[in-house]
């Protein structure tokens, strides 16, 4: 997983609430058995509709997605994540996460930042004002900067140095395979097994 | 002080608990199927690393899978690949698989608790998130994305931090001919999309205890549409008496052993809840979405809300947009809505009870001309079980199509789908843009008002058809 520490890029407005994970990736692209290739599924219904705010050339390249709150409800498909991700997004921010999405994004390295709705809203509004502007997320110092807008955001301690080391979670559970082997060796006898 | 049903069942899978890092939750039972697992099992074997526990994990073939001819290969060549995927993917990995065509193939959520592995106090996950289902037994289940997957497969464990509790408590008793599949509707609208996000549901008071194992289910199902991981329910009499003698139950003295641990899983009277919600279920009826998401909805008899009266902007906003891709007008009666197709099934309404709930409105009913209606059995041990009874002649001479098991059109991966602006009455659990198939309308309601929709082809309680 790429590190992340603090990333500078410009930001999208997608001024919707309930973007359900149905929306971010649909179905049809989840039969892929790769994890790659998703980029050309995101929201691709909605990318149909030439207003649909990505397909305006003027957020080409941006890499923060500023979103309505319940984002990423609905399905734990994590492919949303990986479509997000394979598209150029590194961070999105919204009011309020649905909690798989925002557990799967924090697997990958894509950063949730939960900010009140009004501060989500100022930042819409200045990246429609001004697409070119940049927006700075410092997952170090937990703060958001778009221009005169600073916002601190809340991540537990654990996920902010795992992101920030980019490590993978197999890894670091690993290291406990005794207390694992522990734990198992004291279920009771009567829990069921598949066999 | 006293501690919830979810904190026990949490607590008592602790692995390692350390300060300042996420708790490591022990997982009794892994649940897979084709779609969110390919890209875990492939992370194993780049890694080196073997499933730990084949023996707490089953798979099954379901979200692809056609419901029409069982024998011939997938025609959709990419689903085929997926499905195949599976196949070599559990046979490397010595992972127990149910495959199309096999006696216990079926949803994912109906095979679990079918084979008595779904029991009170054991953890589940799935990459699937209406794994939410299974809390129906007082287990702990919930949806994981497919990096958790991997983590399950090759560690039988996941990093937790234990989530804030809620309570939904419904008191007083469902009046007659309004279902569990009603009642979670109706709470969805009450609690909103987001309302549990963060928190284990716990399902209380009267009205839940009432409920059938079946019933359970269906509500804990869409505890996901609330934004829970997670919905419990505690295990009383009918959970043992529904597990008793299922093929993975315990049996003679283990038996006795598990109903003893099972009944301590309980709320503790002084245990304290972050949230808590009260409802009255005397005063339920039938409940439908209207919407693009599944707080969306309204009683039956009411109708289309007018965006203009919302006062939350954002949610003005929402409204607005899913009238526009609904195509409704607001002040419709929610009766006059005419569908083109109704669904029967799902993970969250394919169970034998569902079908015969169905079958008892279609006997002697025609289904309206110009609707067609998909009837999908959760499992094909459901299915067989139906045919048993004669569900499926009922269902069959109703004018209605007589399906194999799968997950079907509830996500439309297999062939079962809706075509653009075409409209459904669907007794699964989400109504969002494209779901049942690009530009597709969905209106969530119970079975039985699916089959009264089906027999009027608008939106219908079995209570207004004319007797047969």
């Amino acid at each position: 997983m790429e590190k992340f520490v603090t990333h500078t890029g410009r930001a999208v407005p997608l001024r919707r609430s309930n973007v359900d994970t149905d929306q971010i990736i649909p179905a049809v692209w989840l039969k892929q058995v790769s994890r790659t290739g998703f980029d050309k599924g995101l929201f691709s219904a909605w990318r149909e509709d030439p207003a649909f705010v990505l397909n305006q050339p003027e957020y080409a390249g941006a890499t923060v997605l500023v979103a309505g709150p319940d984002f990423g409800t609905g399905s734990s498909r994590e492919h949303a994540v990986w479509a997000l991700q394979q598209y150029g997004f590194r961070v999105v921010i919204a009011p309020r996460f649905g909690d798989i999405f925002r557990n799967n994004s924090t697997k990958m390295g894509l950063l949730p930042v939960v900010l009140p709705a009004e501060t989500v809203e100022a930042i819409q509004a200045r990246a429609e004002r001004d697409p070119q502007a940049e927006i700075t997320v410092d997952l170090e110092n937990r703060q958001v900067t778009a221009g005169d807008v600073v916002a601190s955001f809340e991540i537990d301690d654990y996920t902010r140095w795992r992101l920030m080391e980019g490590l993978d979670d197999i890894g670091l559970t690993l290291r406990h395979a005794d207390a694992i082997a522990d734990f198992e060796r004291n279920r009771p006898a009567l829990l069921p097994t598949t066999a | 002080m006293g501690r919830t049903l979810a904190e026990k069942v949490y607590d008592a899978h602790v692995v390692r608990r350390v300060e300042g890092e996420p708790d490591l939750l022990y997982i009794d039972l892994h649940l897979v199927h084709e779609v969110t697992s390919p890209q875990a099992f492939d992370g194993l074997r780049m890694a080196g690393r073997p499933v730990r526990r084949p023996d707490l994990t089953i798979a099954t073939e379901d979200h692809n899978v056609p419901t029409t001819d069982l024998l011939a290969p997938i025609a959709d060549p990419v689903s085929r690949t997926q499905v195949e995927t599976l196949r070599k993917n559990c046979a490397e990995f010595g992972v127990r698989l149910h495959p199309m065509g096999d006696d216990g193939q079926g949803i994912v959520h109906v095979i679990g608790p079918q084979l008595g592995l779904t029991q009170p106090g054991m953890t589940v996950v799935c990459g699937d998130s209406h794994t939410s289902t299974h809390g129906a037994f007082g287990a702990l289940a919930h949806g994981i994305g497919t990096s958790e997957v991997e983590h399950v497969l090759a560690t039988q464990t996941l990093p937790q931090v234990k989530p804030k509790m809620m309570a939904v408590t419904v008191n007083g008793s469902l009046p007659d001919g309004v279902t569990a599949k009603d009642l979670i509707l109706a709470i969805i609208a009450e609690i909103g999309t987001g309302g549990g996000q963060g928190h284990i549901i716990e399902y209380r008071g009267q009205a839940i205890r009432e409920l059938s194992m079946e019933g359970r289910m269906t509500v804990c199902n869409m505890s996901i549409e609330a934004g829970a991981r997670a919905g419990m329910i505690a295990p009383d009499e009918t959970t043992f008496a529904y597990l008793k003698d299922r093929p993975h139950a315990p049996q003679g003295a283990a038996w006795d052993e598990a109903v003893e641990y099972w009944t301590s899983l309980r709320t503790d009277d002084d245990a304290v809840f972050d949230k808590e919600v009260v409802i009255d279920a005397s005063t339920l009826t039938p409940f439908v979405t209207w919407g693009t998401n599944p707080g969306q909805g309204l009683p039956l008899g009411e109708s289309v809300p007018d965006p203009e009266a919302i006062a939350d902007p954002t949610e003005r906003q929402a409204a607005e947009r899913a009238l526009q891709y609904m195509g409704l007008t607001a002040g419709t009666p929610l009766r006059d809505i005419a569908v083109d197709t109704v669904f029967v099934g799902s993970c969250t309404n394919g169970r034998i009870e569902d079908l015969r709930a169905v079958a008892s409105v279609l006997s002697g009913r025609r289904v309206a001309d110009g609707v067609r209606m998909l009837v999908v059995p959760g499992s094909m041990k459901v299915k067989q079980q139906a045919e048993a009874e004669g569900l499926h002649e009922v269902i069959s001479a109703a004018g209605a199509e007589w399906r194999e098991a799968g997950c079907s059109m509830c996500l439309a991966m297999n062939p079962d789908k809706l075509t653009p602006g075409e409209r459904s009455a669907s007794t699964s659990n989400r109504n969002f843009e494209g779901r049942q198939g690009p530009g597709g309308r969905t209106h969530l309601v119970s079975p039985a008002v699916a089959a009264a929709t089906a027999v009027t082809g608008r939106l219908a309680a079995p209570a207004d058809l004319s007797a047969r």
